[in-house]
């Protein structure tokens, strides 16, 4: 699974949980509460379904959440582990 | 050039902080003007421009009990009273430490009534004896002596830190003797001229006196009786009671959780080790210093004053070869009668009594002490004079008060 | 602990000698404070501070080796100095040395929560079963009696969030034993917090600090501000609140909303008066402490109302139970589940409404061993779930009436709310139980009656004209203050005038606190509301 295809997956989910939000537009959407509790919990949990890794209170820091792209590359490289 | 400039800022506001401290401390410290006027005894002692022949150190029963001015007018002995409201033994001791720094008297006398407190009794008392000291190595050490539980040395270094909370409460008088203090004794003696005689107040029981000491009741009744002067301070609530200035009785300890001093078989109290160790500590500086120690013991009808007691000061008196002179043991050659010479039933002397009282002290201290007579010393004649004019005028004041009022108010 | 001589003496003293000693030696100075003034405050505590201090150094290090050893295992894999593993020697070499660490984490955190949860609520749990064994007709447990160390609920948290910060590789150990006991044991925060995050303090914790005028004056500024409100508010207006909590029955209707207002004004500035000079004491010494309240009285709403009060102990929770606790393997299932049954909507709300819950109970009982309080926190719970639910409802309203949701009167009604809506909370957390609260909350409603409230009655409360008059004035102050720092730091402003007038409010303000501050003999100064959590 090459970066672009785990972009394609995150936005997907993203989509699902705000169809009304430009997400790939995004730098800052955890600093700029964007996504809420709610979200990141349940981003967490269907991430971790669709690409068979465990996120773990490890990698849950603001900076992983802000934009598609940290997104991606928190996916890839917990896969890579 | 600059930098000189900061060091002036920075010098005149340090400046301006300290001198509104102290001036904001001398607002909020109590005045003693109005209610309760025990407070200003100590620092009375410092306008003093003249020696004295006798200093006389104690409680109530010294302040209350004897007239310098009859000493003066009758005898011209010279005497101070350094006293105040239930003063104890370590306080009459630092008092007569701080005195010997001004002057060398001849004799001092001692009333023994304080030996009956083995610990600080209370803190309000503390204070009124203590504020008015002035500072030296003599009050560090008195304050020492003489502090409750729960007391700082903090509070007694900036009484502001102590008093704060008057700030709520604030009197005229606070503003009119922000500078000079009510000037209130004579020589250290508290007047008063109303009479209350002992048949008509239920303060004392005389009976112990002039009968059988069994029959006598206990005073823990009175307890509610006494007047806490430090009360009427805080709560301004007394001023229309007659007795609101009525210092300390002994009585008024009880009411505190002190441990209690042993007690002897007829109910008295076994002098405890703390207040005859300043006992002793006084003596040694009278000898030291060649002065005559005289221990006195005044005739008030409460606390009662139990043979135990009593012997306890002559075995004390014996041993030490000091002269005591027991007051009790004098009513017929002094003439005091509790119906005429007292204010509040038998506690304390008024005018009357006190004179009465003075006048066989200045017998006993001229005839058998050798105490000088310097009426005709000019200079002196003329201080004494003045404070002569003042104790009369005094007596005419209170007079008119009572017969105002019926009762006297200001004093 | 903060109101007496010998305090103020201490802290005089440790300034002078923190800036005229060697650099070096500074943060050595500070460790020796810290436990002359936890050994003053009791002499058996700081043994209980050494045991998590010790315990929590020890497990960083641990965690912090098996990382090692893991990166070491990597580097020979690259320098081919191991033969290159596949994937699976790989992962099962991972998981082992995970399984290392965490039960390294676990036997920690289990000592050091085991120590807090045995002194904090064994009569707690004992009490409940009584209450059971009596209902059953058994005998009754007798109560123990457990010293409770100054702050313990504080300094466990701050060495618990470090302990999981190096689990997480969040923060890097610390080596240096007594260094690492300098943070959890640091003076100023023992006592009631701010709960402090270990790469926060330690930024300027150790660091050496040169005496810098204008960060001990603003230090200074704080601490004076932090004795105005403790003793000048919120000492003289707690014997009223006293009085009024102690006695239910009498004071009732209109009396519980004058006792939630004073409450509110007393644990306002109580608390923050006491952070005021926690931060400010840290100031003079150069060490930066995290903010604990940002104007929390002007919050909007409740959940935000949580992000400004307290804010240490918020995100505390949320990072280390709310957070981990959401995305924990059980509550990823349950979503997972959810979202097959009841489809999105459900499973976005599951896992949080769930630790919302978890969260708040624990916040709850940490605030105190009883029931009130648990239910104080879930009261807050449900509310914020609540209004988290409300939203979109909100948000259509707002679209409907962008001009009126942009007025002054719109924000303060807002304001006005929120604050009202926490003070009928905080109901559960003054009276000593529930039904009590419950019942007072009622009969503010029905047995509302403003004429009993007369002048006479108020001064019963225990408190003269004249300190309503002080207390009007210093509520007023606050306010002001408040308002005058919505938009950067007071001090910052204040610092920008005239001499005279910085001059002037430091002196006032100290007078202030001299002449009109409960403190001293025949006053027995409250303890900080919040210290023996």
């Amino acid at each position: 699974m090459d970066v672009e295809e785990i972009r394609e997956g995150i936005l997907d989910i993203l989509k699902e949980l705000h169809e009304d939000i430009d997400f790939e537009a995004e730098e800052k959407m955890v600093d700029d509460k964007i996504l809420d509790s709610f979200d990141l919990v349940t981003l967490v949990t269907e991430l971790g379904e669709e690409f068979d890794v465990d996120i773990t209170a490890k990698d849950f820091i603001a900076e992983n959440f802000n934009s598609v792209d940290s997104l991606a590359a928190m996916i890839a490289r917990l896969m890579e582990e | 050039m600059k930098h000189g400039k900061k060091i002036v800022v920075g010098v005149l506001s340090v400046l301006v902080v300290v001198a509104l401290f102290f001036a904001a401390q001398r607002l909020v410290e109590p005045k003693y003007a109005d209610d309760l006027l025990e407070g200003n005894f100590t620092a009375e002692y410092y306008e003093e421009t003249t020696k004295h022949d006798v200093i006389m150190v104690g409680d109530c029963e010294v302040y209350e009990n004897i007239d310098p001015m009859v000493l003066w007018h009758e005898y011209g002995i010279t005497s101070y009273i350094r006293g105040n409201a239930q003063q104890l033994t370590w306080q009459s001791y630092y008092m007569l430490e701080d005195t010997l720094k001004y002057e060398k008297p001849k004799a001092v006398i001692y009333n023994v009534q304080a030996l009956t407190h083995g610990e600080p009794q209370k803190e309000e008392y503390n204070r009124m004896t203590l504020d008015g000291m002035k500072w030296s190595k003599t009050k560090w050490d008195a304050i020492n002596a003489s502090m409750c539980e729960g007391e700082n040395m903090v509070d007694y270094m900036f009484p502001i830190l102590r008093y704060h909370s008057r700030i709520t409460s604030l009197t005229k008088s606070d503003l009119t003797h922000y500078v000079t203090p009510r000037h209130i004794t004579h020589n250290g003696y508290y007047m008063r001229v109303d009479v209350l005689p002992a048949s008509e107040s239920d303060v004392a029981d005389p009976s112990w006196l002039l009968g059988d000491q069994d029959t006598a009741s206990d005073t823990g009744d009175e307890e509610e009786e006494a007047v806490d002067p430090w009360d009427a301070v805080d709560e301004e609530a007394l001023e229309d009671d007659g007795d609101a200035s009525d210092p300390w009785d002994a009585v008024d300890q009880k009411d505190e959780n002190t441990p209690k001093e042993k007690e002897t078989e007829d109910g008295g109290v076994e002098f405890g080790d703390y207040p005859m160790q300043y006992l002793e500590k006084m003596r040694k500086l009278c000898e030291k210093n060649g002065i005559r120690l005289i221990l006195m013991k005044a005739p008030s009808l409460a606390p009662q004053w139990y043979d135990s007691e009593n012997q306890q000061v002559v075995d004390y008196a014996n041993k030490h070869d000091l002269p005591y002179i027991n007051f009790y043991d004098l009513l017929e050659e002094t003439g005091v009668d509790f119906e005429t010479d007292t204010y509040d039933g038998g506690l304390h002397m008024n005018l009357s009594g006190a004179t009465k009282l003075s006048k066989y002290l200045g017998k006993v201290l001229s005839e058998q002490y050798g105490m000088k007579d310097h009426r005709s010393d000019a200079s002196l004649a003329k201080v004494y004079d003045e404070k002569y004019k003042f104790h009369q005028e005094m007596i005419r004041k209170q007079q008119k008060e009572l017969d105002d009022y019926g009762e006297i108010r200001s004093y | 602990m903060f109101i007496s001589y010998h305090f103020i003496a201490f802290l005089l003293l440790l300034f002078v000698l923190y800036y005229l000693i060697p650099k070096k030696g500074q943060w050595v100075l500070l460790l020796i404070a810290n436990f002359l003034f936890y050994f003053s405050a009791g002499t058996y505590y700081p043994l209980f501070l050494l045991a998590t201090s010790f315990t929590v150094w020890l497990a960083g290090i641990m965690m912090e080796r098996r990382d090692q050893q893991w990166e070491a295992y990597n580097a020979q894999i690259k320098a081919g100095d191991i033969p290159k593993p596949t994937r699976e020697e790989k992962k099962k070499k991972k998981a082992a040395v995970n399984a290392k660490k965490k039960r390294v984490m676990l036997c920690c955190l289990l000592f050091n929560l085991g120590i807090l949860a045995v002194l904090k609520y064994t009569n707690f749990v004992i009490d409940n079963v009584n209450v059971l064994a009596s209902a059953m007709g058994k005998k009754e447990l007798p109560y123990v009696n457990l010293l409770l160390p100054l702050g313990i609920s504080f300094y466990t948290f701050q060495a618990v969030a470090y302990l999981l910060d190096v689990y997480w590789n969040k923060a890097k150990a610390q080596r240096n034993f007594l260094k690492f006991t300098l943070f959890v044991s640091f003076f100023p925060q023992l006592i009631q917090g701010p709960i402090s995050r270990y790469n926060d303090l330690s930024e300027t914790l150790y660091a050496p600090h040169s005496f810098d005028w204008k960060t001990v004056r603003f230090g200074l500024e704080r601490i004076l501000w932090g004795y105005f409100k403790k003793l000048v508010i919120a000492d003289r207006i707690s014997v009223a609140v006293v009085m009024l909590m102690g006695d239910p029955e009498y004071y009732t209707g209109a009396y519980v909303l004058i006792g939630m207002l004073f409450y509110a004004v007393q644990l306002y500035a109580d608390f923050t008066g006491g952070i005021d000079i926690t931060i400010g004491i840290a100031q003079v010494l150069g060490v930066h402490v995290e903010e604990n309240f940002i104007r929390p009285f002007f919050s909007k709403n409740i959940a935000e109302y949580w992000r400004r009060w307290h804010i240490t102990m918020g995100t505390w929770f949320r990072d280390y139970v709310f957070y981990p606790m959401s995305i924990s393997k059980p509550l990823k299932k349950v979503t997972t589940a959810t979202k097959k049954k009841f489809g999105m909507a459900g499973a976005r709300r599951v896992a949080v409404y769930i630790s919302t819950m978890v969260t708040w109970f624990a916040t709850g009982i940490w605030h105190g061993a009883a029931w009130h309080f648990v239910v104080w926190g879930l009261v807050n719970g449900v509310i914020i779930l609540a209004s988290e639910e409300c939203a979109p409802l909100y948000a259509k309203f707002h679209k409907k009436f962008p001009k009126l949701v942009s007025t002054w009167g719109y924000r303060a009604f807002q304001v006005l709310r929120t604050f009202l809506m926490m003070c009928c909370i905080r109901l559960f957390d003054t009276y000593a139980s529930v039904r009590g609260a419950a019942k007072q909350f009622v009969h503010m409603f029905t047995r509302f009656d403003l004429s009993a409230v007369t002048k006479q009655e108020m001064i019963d409360l225990g408190l003269s004209v004249q300190d309503y008059v002080i207390l009007m004035l210093g509520v007023l102050l606050m306010f002001l203050v408040s308002m005058y720092g919505r938009n950067g730091s007071v001090r910052e402003k204040i610092a920008k005038k005239p001499y005279v007038i910085r001059y002037g409010i430091f002196v006032l303000l100290f007078f202030a606190i001299l002449l009109c501050g409960n403190y001293g003999i025949g006053f027995d100064a409250q303890q900080f509301i919040y210290n023996q959590f």
